[in-house]
């Protein structure tokens, strides 16, 4: 979609440059004049929020990782040092720390989104399935980040999530004491997980790049789910979307600064920062609140290979998508049943992150059945077999109608810029 | 639409609210709210309850628990109890540190200095556990943030916006004075305690504390600056254990505020910019 660079420098010094390495061509046509369309709503600045917390994630922990000791005996202690001696190393820790937080948040807002507006249908597939490659890695990054500090959460949790390997038939003990690197989680394991807990984000920047290239091949999805017809449903990237993702991102950052500034422990736990103890199981062993979702699915199976199966399976399953929705429509917008379970989706999400959170026992239990089943159900059921039977609202006939007003189920267009996707049905 | 919308919206918090219900009916004693002085967005330490705090450490808890990962010379940093470096100084130098090895190899004892950090009172965990019934007790380093109490939907939402964050003072202001008899039927095993705000009730800590046992400063007609109580040791202490576990924060409220102010500005800017540049584009405000 970019095309062949129109940038053209006008110093003699960037002609030289360019001539030898075309990149600022390249950053010209990415991100100056590439045309988005012009009916994006604030959802879609969630992207611009995601690279700069991947951004801000790895300068804090470049600078963390400076202070940091990876050894059991030191790790709780160079933390607490951190904390106290070094220079503004509290701000640095509560940033990261409350940084994986909104790192998720911002995932989960931009995942939702694709799923909502149908984001990931053809010809976007690839584009999608980087995406679930980048939460996979972002997840893998923030679990071994967690155990960093080493306190009884940290040890606990990575116990309890190492420990699923050994479910895997056959291989299941040799993988587990690889990522032990001996025959329990001890000093080895917090040297590795450090080790790669410094790797991995630099892989996401890898796939980020990937993301972004695929992204730009055919370009944004937009509200209306409707393809580019003419030049007039397009606006280019600056100044129009650098403004607008500037200003979400800013707004973004305000919670950011509440949460890093104002209440940095909430999101955490705090049986961590009691030191890693072996001997000393806490009452409840609860993952960090973006894993909750997936932790409910993990325990709803009595099985414990089924229930691991289960709950790798609920995030393998994205990568299907978009062959399992049988719609030709992409944006949720038109779909009026596909709305009511959609937001059943979303609740049932939340639901799930909250059973997480609480003990395997009694009502939790069933409840946490209940809303696996429809996770599950809602793929391979609903996506499947709805679009063969849903009507869907009549649609305008193009990105700069929908704008305009022209056409289309006319009262529901007009908020149709920016608006959300709750204000509509 | 709208109608099936606000039907899944009742039946998901009805959801939420049963299980809610559900699982405060099995919890324990729910610590009383204490208005502290460094809670709120502008909360700050009070200096003269940090100083009464860290005298009841000081004279009561420090002989049993270790602290040992605050140095003496944090006593008179800014934000904290507002002691002056010769008051640290010679605090220091009350305690026997242990050093070396000096030139002839030999580890030797010296006063201590500003620079140390806190002194166990226990050479390592296994002696304070034998000395302790068994149980060693916890140091005290983070402790206000290494306690909590479960606080259940939908109070750990309003919790964000409120900035209630004081559940492991609560609790540990609450734990210090709450010793009872145990309640008929209830054993408890010799050399422990019942406790109502201890999770599972029995304690191996005694009872820590006894009214008159710290003497505060008196002020200028010459009565003390607080009640010499129990509930009032326990608030002072657990004050002082806040500012333990968390140093630097009314610098870091500090810094909150104002950078929500600088991005609250920033952000009508841009605000404003986008509109600016988004007004020549037909159909867009």
């Amino acid at each position: 979609m970019s095309g062949h660079s129109t940038y053209e420098p006008k110093s003699a010094v960037g002609k030289w440059f360019e001539s030898r390495l075309p990149i600022m061509g390249l950053v010209h046509s990415s991100f100056i004049v590439f045309p988005n369309p012009r009916n994006l709503n604030y959802f879609w600045t969630f992207g611009g929020i995601l690279a700069f917390m991947l951004v801000s994630q790895i300068v804090t922990g470049v600078v963390l990782a400076m202070h940091y000791t990876a050894h059991a005996d030191m790790a709780f202690n160079s933390v607490e040092l951190i904390m106290r001696d070094v220079n503004y190393g509290w701000m640095l820790r509560y940033l990261h720390a409350n940084g994986a937080s909104m790192f998720f948040i911002a995932v989960y807002v931009h995942i939702f989104r694709g799923l909502y507006f149908g984001s990931y249908k053809a010809p976007r597939e690839v584009l999608w399935i980087l995406g679930v490659i980048i939460f996979l890695l972002m997840m893998a990054t923030a679990f071994m980040g967690y155990v960093l500090p080493w306190g009884q959460m940290s040890f606990w949790g990575a116990t309890v999530i190492t420990n699923l390997f050994s479910a895997i038939p056959g291989v299941g003990e040799v993988i587990v004491s690889y990522l032990w690197g001996g025959y329990s989680v001890s000093n080895p394991t917090l040297n590795r997980f450090f080790s790669l807990h410094y790797l991995l984000p630099f892989m996401i920047m890898g796939v980020v790049i990937l993301h972004i290239w695929a992204l730009h091949v055919n370009g944004s999805n937009n509200p209306t789910g409707i393809e580019k017809k003419t030049d007039k449903d397009m606006l280019p990237f600056h100044p129009y979307f650098t403004v607008k993702d500037a200003f979400a991102l800013t707004c973004f950052l305000m919670v950011y600064v509440w949460f890093a500034f104002y209440i940095p422990n909430f999101l955490g736990h705090a049986d961590n920062y009691i030191e890693a103890n072996a001997a000393v199981t806490p009452s409840h062993i609860v993952p960090e609140w973006y894993f909750l979702p997936f932790y409910a699915i993990l325990r709803a199976i009595p099985d414990k290979l089924l229930g691991v199966l289960a709950m790798f399976g609920s995030i393998a399953i994205m990568v299907v998508v978009p062959w399992l929705d049988s719609s030709k429509i992409r944006s949720g917008n038109y779909r009026p049943v596909f709305q009511v379970f959609f937001w059943l989706f979303a609740i049932n999400a939340v639901i799930l992150g909250w059973l997480g959170s609480k003990p395997p026992e009694g009502w939790y239990v069933i409840a946490s059945r209940i809303c696996t089943a429809y996770y599950f159900a809602y793929y391979v059921l609903v996506l499947p077999l709805l679009g063969l039977f849903e009507t869907p609202k009549s649609m305008p006939a193009s990105i700069a109608d929908s704008v305009l007003g022209k056409g289309g189920s006319g009262s529901a267009m007009a908020s149709g810029a920016a608006s959300s996707p709750s204000t509509k049905g | 639409m709208k109608s099936i919308k606000t039907l899944i919206a009742v039946l998901a918090f009805a959801g939420f609210a049963s299980g809610a219900a559900l699982a405060q009916s099995h919890e324990r004693e729910i610590p009383p709210r204490v208005n502290w002085s460094f809670a709120g967005p502008f909360g700050t330490y009070d200096e003269t309850q940090l100083q009464r705090g860290f005298k009841v450490f000081h004279e009561v808890c420090s002989n049993c628990h270790s602290m040992s990962k605050v140095a003496f010379r944090t006593l008179a940093e800014k934000g904290g109890p507002g002691f002056s470096v010769e008051q640290v100084n010679a605090l220091a130098a009350t305690y026997k540190i242990k050093d070396g090895p000096n030139d002839a190899g030999d580890m030797f004892d010296r006063p201590g200095r500003a620079a140390d950090f806190w002194p166990s009172p226990f050479p390592n965990k296994l002696a304070a556990a034998a000395a302790n019934g068994g149980a060693a007790p916890p140091d005290f380093s983070v402790i206000a943030k290494a306690r909590t109490y479960e606080r259940g939907f939908p109070w750990f939402v309003f919790d964000i916006f409120t900035q209630y964050q004081e559940q492991g003072v609560d609790y540990i202001a609450a734990l210090l004075p709450g010793y009872e008899d145990a309640p008929a039927g209830e054993v408890v095993p010799a050399g422990k305690y019942y406790n109502k705000y201890f999770p599972g009730n029995i304690i191996a800590m005694p009872p820590p504390l006894q009214d008159g046992a710290v003497t505060y400063l008196k002020d200028a007609n010459g009565k003390p600056q607080a009640p010499e109580t129990v509930q009032q040791y326990a608030k002072d202490v657990t004050a002082f254990l806040m500012w333990a576990a968390e140093p630097h924060m009314e610098q870091r409220k500090e810094i909150a505020f104002r950078a929500l102010i600088f991005l609250l500005v920033f952000a009508g800017l841009l605000y404003f910019t986008k509109k600016k540049i988004w007004a020549n584009v037909e159909g867009h405000a």
